[in-house]
């Protein structure tokens, strides 16, 4: 997810990528904690910084970044860009850039799962910005009045856009939010993701077994700007530097590994290595898929015109 | 043949989708227990269960966000919004996500929704329960936009709406519910159980979505109108003594402009009709359209007949609907031209 994310970060300083890119770099070990608690047939929601959740779905690298420089290889042929991907086949349900919508949108996904009595659960994603949105609100009412198979995860970065939590929000403790509706809820160090992969059980548990909604509060950090266009003004460099020496989630991840010699330094040098290879030829597929055919404008607006 | 006001007709429109399919799923504010504000699901949840007819809280936008997320996993559901003036809260639900997800997902999704609504005046409704605001779904790429005049037609277009894989917002105009009105507001109530489009079976039937009726055949001048206003037209028109053609568009988007061009080939005058008001309403569309497609056949300038440029009014609601003194003299105006 990271080489994947520096590596559009680079695309777009080449120019190839155009328009709007949020990168995920600092809080991989959200998405990465939440999926490995779902099942096949889950389904997943998310805003507008969503490249990693898709890799986190198993949508391929080179779909992902075809799609960010607006090619046909893309997932949505790109007419969606980095916002706006979909994939029937992964449960991915976009990609959403309007802020807060998706809230709304995951919870009548879990609707229609119960309605269907699948036991499928919907991990819908949002942020610590999105979480003040009106609709937010409505959703929680109707998920806990229907008890619905959804499980919140509010991805607290510290920052919507430029704004800190504490100017915009009159509880800061996100978690705490569902409790006029009586959702559960949690706080959880969103930089370690055992913590996450364990509090996401115990939501996805609930959920699943009918017991309806879960917020879980992830704190985590992102290390760059908003977008693209972000210098990122509204923090100290310090505070910036603080988090990636001392609670990096990778770095995490790669000394419990090495404590617990599951992997010697050769081989995660080994793994980094398939890695970059595949982050690699997904840019050049992205570089290299024709631009869709200006007829596609017209396409997939209504089935019968 | 059997005779239904509108309410009953769409009450059996959703009875028999209901029946036939079990995806579709019905809810919206008091449309479940309570059978809905207007009694247009009245009897349903009793019928089909808490599953599939169902009240929802009073939240517009999450009401129309949970039809996009049930839709987007294979399910039809209608959704009413229990007045036109209040679905604003969910109008970037319906301009971001519901339009659109077809689109951005490359046709991965689509989000066959309809939207519910009762809509227009003529009721004393003031400026929160009067309101016809189709304008504003016809500017959003990837939506259709119903409004049917009668019993039949408001049955089979809503079956025709659900069953379609496409969104639609579906308006229906309220004053007309139990019967025509022909703009004349002291004059007696009349039933749709006199009318011809007040016989509907109770079976399954569609009216294709964008195929306009002629609902007067004419020869003299062009009258383009939908909902309420079709029946002051038809009205007037008599009253008139002018040989209108009146078009009843039915399906707003997508319009059926090869029957309006074939019309104004023939008449050469045309008047556009709504009760929505005049800036930017949808008769500006339909003239900038007439011209550029009839400009040659055209004797008199296009003219339009709509609500004023105000908030609906609760104390001279009829002053500002367009009744058929507005008709006739404006009828009176293109013959002359």
């Amino acid at each position: 997810m990271r080489r994947f994310e520096e590596k559009a970060g680079q695309l777009y300083g080449m120019g190839l990528i155009a328009g709007f890119c949020h990168l995920y770099i600092g809080q991989e070990a959200v998405v990465t904690g939440i999926q490995a608690a779902l099942e096949e047939g889950d389904q997943v929601i998310t805003g507008y910084r969503d490249h990693a959740h898709m890799l986190a779905c198993g949508m391929s690298a080179n779909g992902v970044m075809a799609e960010l420089t607006g090619r046909e290889g893309g997932y949505s042929r790109g007419k969606g860009g980095s916002m706006h991907m979909f994939s029937r086949d992964k449960q991915f349900f976009g990609g959403h850039g309007i802020v807060g919508a998706q809230v709304s949108l995951g919870t009548g996904l879990a609707l229609a799962d119960q309605y269907k009595g699948n036991k499928k659960v919907c991990a819908t994603y949002f942020g610590d910005g999105a979480a003040n949105q009106g609709q937010v609100y409505e959703s929680f009412n109707m998920a806990k009045l229907w008890n619905l198979p959804v499980i919140y995860v509010i991805e607290n970065n510290q920052y919507a856009m430029g704004t800190a939590v504490k100017r915009a929000s009159s509880e800061v403790e996100l978690y705490k939010r569902g409790i006029s509706f009586g959702i559960p809820g949690e706080q959880v160090d969103g930089m370690d993701v055992l913590a996450v992969k364990a509090a996401a059980d115990k939501a996805v548990k609930h959920a699943r077994e009918g017991n309806g909604p879960y917020i879980l509060e992830m704190k985590t950090y992102r290390y760059r700007g908003h977008s693209m266009s972000d210098p990122a003004k509204y923090r100290t460099r310090d505070e910036v530097n603080e988090v990636r020496e001392h609670r990096d989630p990778i770095d995490l991840v790669k000394k419990l590994i090495m404590d617990a010699e599951y992997a010697s330094e050769d081989d995660l040098k080994e793994i980094e290595k398939r890695v970059k290879a595949v982050v690699n030829e997904s840019a050049e597929f992205a570089k290299n898929s024709p631009e869709p055919d200006p007829s596609e404008l017209y396409t997939d607006v209504l089935i019968e015109a | 043949m059997p005779t239904k006001n509108m309410i009953q007709a769409l009450n059996s429109a959703m009875d028999v989708v209901l029946d036939r399919d079990d995806d579709v799923v019905i809810f919206g504010e008091d449309a479940g227990y309570f059978g809905g504000v207007f009694g247009a699901t009245q009897g349903l949840q009793k019928k089909y269960g808490l599953d599939r007819v169902f009240d929802a809280p009073i939240n517009e936008a999450a009401i129309v966000a949970m039809a996009i997320g049930m839709s987007a996993k294979g399910l039809r559901p209608v959704a009413e919004i229990q007045f036109a003036d209040y679905i604003f809260p969910g109008f970037d639900q319906v301009v971001s996500e519901l339009s659109r997800i077809r689109y951005r997902s490359a046709g991965q999704f689509t989000t066959p929704v309809t939207i519910r609504t009762p809509c227009g005046g003529g009721i004393r409704g003031g400026q929160t329960h009067s309101m016809s605001p189709e304008a504003f779904f016809t500017h959003i790429p990837g939506v259709k936009v119903v409004m049917p005049s009668n019993p039949y037609d408001a049955k089979g277009l809503l079956i025709a709406s659900v069953e379609s894989d496409d969104p639609v917002i579906f308006f229906e105009p309220k004053r007309i519910y139990n019967g025509p009105f022909n703009g004349v507001p002291d004059a007696p109530l009349t039933s749709w159980a006199t009318h011809p489009k007040g016989e509907v079976p109770d079976e399954h039937y569609t009216v294709p979505l964008g195929k306009a009726e002629i609902v007067r055949a004419g020869s003299e001048l062009t009258i383009v109108t939908y909902g309420t206003l079709v029946h002051v037209a038809q009205s007037a028109a008599e009253k008139a003594g002018i040989d209108a053609e009146i078009i009843d568009l039915r399906t707003i988007v997508p319009y059926d402009m090869e029957t309006i061009a074939a019309s104004v080939n023939k008449t050469g005058r045309v008047i556009v009709a709504h009760e929505a008001p005049r800036t930017s309403g949808f008769g500006a569309e339909l003239i900038a359209q007439i011209q550029e497609e009839c400009f040659y056949a055209l004797e008199a300038p296009v003219a339009r007949i709509t609500g004023w440029d105000t908030p609906y009014p609760h104390a001279h609601e009829w002053a500002y609907f367009p009744g058929q003194e507005r008709f006739i003299r404006t009828m009176k105006t293109v013959m002359e031209a």
